[in-house]
């Protein structure tokens, strides 16, 4: 997949690319030893080859495990991943701030449901159904977009979080439009059909009444056929037109490019290939409600697009596993909390590599854990009598560890909580040896938090672990995984 | 005629509010060029701190000073709160992407939002909540008031505390920025950056200062709109989009702007929640808000940019 990666040693000055530039590139482009020939070779892998590869590996996932759980999770992913490259369409190569990008997921589920349930008692057959729904999609987002043609684009993003907010007004209220009830408001549109190609109908569950494979593998299918085509519209004239739009649009417009044009074409790309999902996802769950599209989905997505890397098919997709992955991982307290510690470990060595300060640092959280769970036990032993979420193995090591209150106090989850926020956003500010000293309690604060108020409860922690790796990692990497890295030339 | 009137009383009360939410929004965009979207989520946490804070005096039931300190004394805890609260979010969330590209803040802006509506859901559950304003003082907010000559229409205490609170506001702030030497800075900050800090003027502490005074006014907009409503914690979308809308409308970076936004904002949805339906008066304000962005996107009072190369 760094098939962009050109494997020739730069022997001077490239054309176009000044000396340092040059070196630099030079400096990073050979590993020496069995991982740098190891490098190479995978470097001479195409891209189709490794496409077919995940492909494949996340179609045989499902096969071996006899579990709807398994099953739902991977489909929800490649929905994911078929939204994030929806989404970096339109932020990773236009460079544009959508904001109702989650609307038009919504359309296109809307639309089917519409136009294939006995709500409305239209039945089209999928294999019309689906183009067309994406074709609405993608004319939803153009005329979206055409207000933005005057506008600057801190305005886009205005008229597309509006767009979204009255989508959602509309799904919710839709259930009276002058006495006709058309998207049955927040009870939702139920018992769409499933998905028929040729008479085939696919039946949602087995006979055992576990999830369909099938929809995985549909879901599969579509996600082959857009990364397919979304590369070949990367790599044409409309590709690189985008990137030069997103790196300067004032540029672009003096070289005569089609600045509104563009924008919209973006914009329309991106809605199509969110609505075409919501086709099959709408199929699957055989019901759409509103409150499935709302801010939480949209923050998901963007994460996931920054994760991965904006403008990096690859990244966003590897972006889109990652995040599924770990949403679902710390909805189980006992699975988040190894995340948790497993986390920290590897950020450590991630920070100090294998030095003494990396000893010196995860040592005196150690010690400090059991001196503190010491003393406040010998003051009060309700302080330490309570038991760690979700009992497990992990729960009772953790629990010897950390301080668990059998009781706490109202005020202390928010006041505790307040603390670590204020530690951690300090510990930025400070360096030296006070960064070194003051890690050490906010490692254990951040343990006894993470015990005791956010395992309590998973389904806000998700979201403001979301959060947070939204936030650093713009500030931190913003080109994410594997992104490109922009230099602002001025 | 009366219920005009009392529909005309319900759109300035909730259009003050916005106006106040809509100055934050203008005040930053006007030296930053920055939607911080984040500025719904501060104007809850006001609410919920003004809330917190009429707990620690006693509560509704028994409050340990007198109703007028009382109002004051939640308002000023949110408001310094908040006024804290704005500095970190642009010390640690906007500063480092000062000059990265222009899309990269907006998004930092995005996650600061979710950190803050999902941190408030952590700490205080989901639930809606409110001030009980109607138990205050054995009601005296609700039961003293004066009723318009020649109608029905009754306007209670609590309504009066809530607009002229916030015109108060309003006014402090165009004092502070039309007559002290800080806000002379800020607008010569907003009109141009590099020529304003080429003069001396350090425009670090403008943008805090800016972030100080917006955020203080969204605080005050929490406990206000409080006092009236109920709250929850993933309110401010919503509330800041409406806020935003006011700022738009106005002419995002002028301050006479953002109040009138706000005003016409809650006219236009009293009036139609009154006259139309109460479903559909959210998309009335967003119908009158992409009109505006099509014929007047520079808003009521602002100035039509050209952009030189």
């Amino acid at each position: 997949m760094s098939d962009e990666r050109d494997d020739t040693q730069p022997t001077g000055p490239a054309l176009g690319k000044d000396e340092w530039v040059a070196r630099f590139g030079a400096n990073r482009v050979r590993r020496s030893g069995a991982l740098g020939v190891l490098e190479q070779r995978l470097a001479t892998v195409s891209w189709w080859a490794w496409l077919t590869l995940f492909v494949a590996v996340i179609a045989a996932l499902p096969l071996g495990i006899e579990s709807g759980y398994v099953r739902r999770v991977a489909f929800d992913t490649v929905v994911l991943m078929l939204l994030a490259l929806g989404l970096n369409i339109v932020v990773g190569w236009g460079g544009l701030l959508d904001l109702g990008f989650v609307a038009f997921y919504g359309v296109g589920a809307y639309a089917y449901a519409l136009l294939a349930s006995d709500h409305s008692g239209i039945h089209l057959p999928s294999i019309l159904l689906i183009p067309l729904v994406a074709v609405i999609g993608a004319l939803a987002g153009w005329l979206v977009g055409l207000p933005s043609r005057r506008l600057l684009g801190d305005y886009l993003a205005i008229v597309t979080l509006f767009f979204f907010q009255i989508f959602l007004t509309v799904t919710n209220n839709g259930d009276n439009v002058f006495g006709a009830s058309i998207t049955n408001g927040p009870n939702g549109l139920l018992n769409i059909d499933p998905l028929s190609f040729f008479g085939w109908t696919i039946p949602r569950s087995t006979s055992e009444g576990l999830f369909n494979v099938a929809y995985i593998y549909v879901a599969l299918a579509f996600f082959g056929v857009v990364y397919v085509a979304l590369r070949f519209v990367n790599e044409s004239r409309t590709g690189r037109a985008w990137r030069s739009l997103r790196e300067d649009p004032l540029a672009a417009e003096m070289m005569g490019m089609p600045v509104n044009r563009l924008k919209l074409l973006a914009f329309a790309f991106g809605a199509g290939v969110a609505a075409l999902t919501g086709t099959f996802a709408s199929a699957l769950n055989g019901s759409v409600f509103p409150q499935n599209f709302e801010f939480p989905l949209l923050i998901t997505v963007y994460t996931i697009v920054i994760l991965g890397g904006q403008g990096s098919q690859v990244g966003v997709v590897l972006g889109a596993v990652i995040v599924s992955v770990l949403l679902e991982v710390l909805r189980d307290a006992n699975d988040a909390r190894s995340l948790f510690y497993v986390a920290l470990v590897l950020g450590l060595y991630g920070a100090f590599r294998a030095s003494t300060r990396l000893v010196v640092v995860l040592g005196g959280t150690i010690v400090l854990g059991f001196v503190l769970r010491t003393v406040a036990g010998a003051i009060d032993g309700s302080w330490t009598a309570g038991t760690a979420e979700d009992a497990g193995r992990a729960a009772h090591l953790a629990a010897e560890w950390v301080i668990v209150p059998l009781e706490p106090a109202r005020w202390l989850a928010p006041a505790a909580y307040l603390v670590l926020v204020t530690l951690v956003l300090g510990l930025t500010l400070v360096g030296g040896r006070l960064r070194l000293a003051a890690l050490v309690p906010t490692l254990y604060l951040a343990a006894f938090v993470w015990e005791n108020v956010l395992l309590a409860k998973p389904e806000a922690t998700r979201y403001i672990v979301i959060g947070v790796i939204l936030v650093g990692l713009m500030i931190v990497r913003p080109n994410g995984l594997l992104g490109e890295k922009r230099v602002e030339i001025v | 005629m009366d219920v005009f009137l009392q529909l005309t009383l319900n759109g300035l009360t909730l259009g003050s509010v916005y106006a106040l939410i809509a100055l934050g929004y203008s005040l930053v965009y006007g030296i930053l060029k920055l939607l911080n979207f984040a500025h719904g989520d501060v104007f809850t946490v006001g609410a919920f701190v003004g809330f917190g804070a009429l707990q620690l005096l006693g509560g509704v039931a028994h409050p340990a000073v007198p109703i007028w300190l009382l109002l004051v004394l939640i308002t000023l805890a949110a408001m310094a709160v908040c006024a804290v609260l704005g500095v970190a979010i642009e010390r640690f969330a906007y500063r480092p992407l000062r000059d990265a590209p222009r899309i990269a803040p907006l998004i930092s802006a995005l996650g600061v939002s979710f950190f803050l509506a999902y941190s408030l859901q952590l700490l205080f559950g989901a639930d809606q909540r409110d001030y009980d304003a109607f138990n205050l003082g054995s009601g005296v907010l609700f039961m003293t008031g004066f009723t318009i000559p020649g109608t029905e229409v009754r306007v209670p205490l609590l309504r009066i505390v809530v607009i002229l609170c916030a015109f108060a506001l309003m006014v402090v702030l165009w004092l502070l920025v039309t007559r002290t030497k800080t806000g002379k800075a800020m607008t010569a900050t907003s009109i141009d950056r590099e020529a304003a800090a080429m003069m001396g003027i350090n425009v670090d502490r403008v943008i805090v200062f800016a972030f100080v005074l917006g955020s203080a006014l969204a605080g005050a907009a929490g406990v206000l709109f409080g006092l009236r409503a109920p709250f929850y914690p993933s309110l401010g979308f919503l509330v800041g989009l409406k806020g935003f809308t006011a700022a738009v409308i106005g002419g995002i970076g002028s301050i006479p702007g953002a109040m009138a936004g706000g005003l016409i904002l809650g006219f236009a949805e009293a009036y139609t929640q009154g006259y139309v339906s109460t479903r559909w008066s959210d998309l009335i304000v967003f119908v009158i808000l992409v009109t505006f962005m099509l014929f007047r996107p520079q808003g009521l009072f602002g100035k039509a940019d050209i952009k030189k190369v």
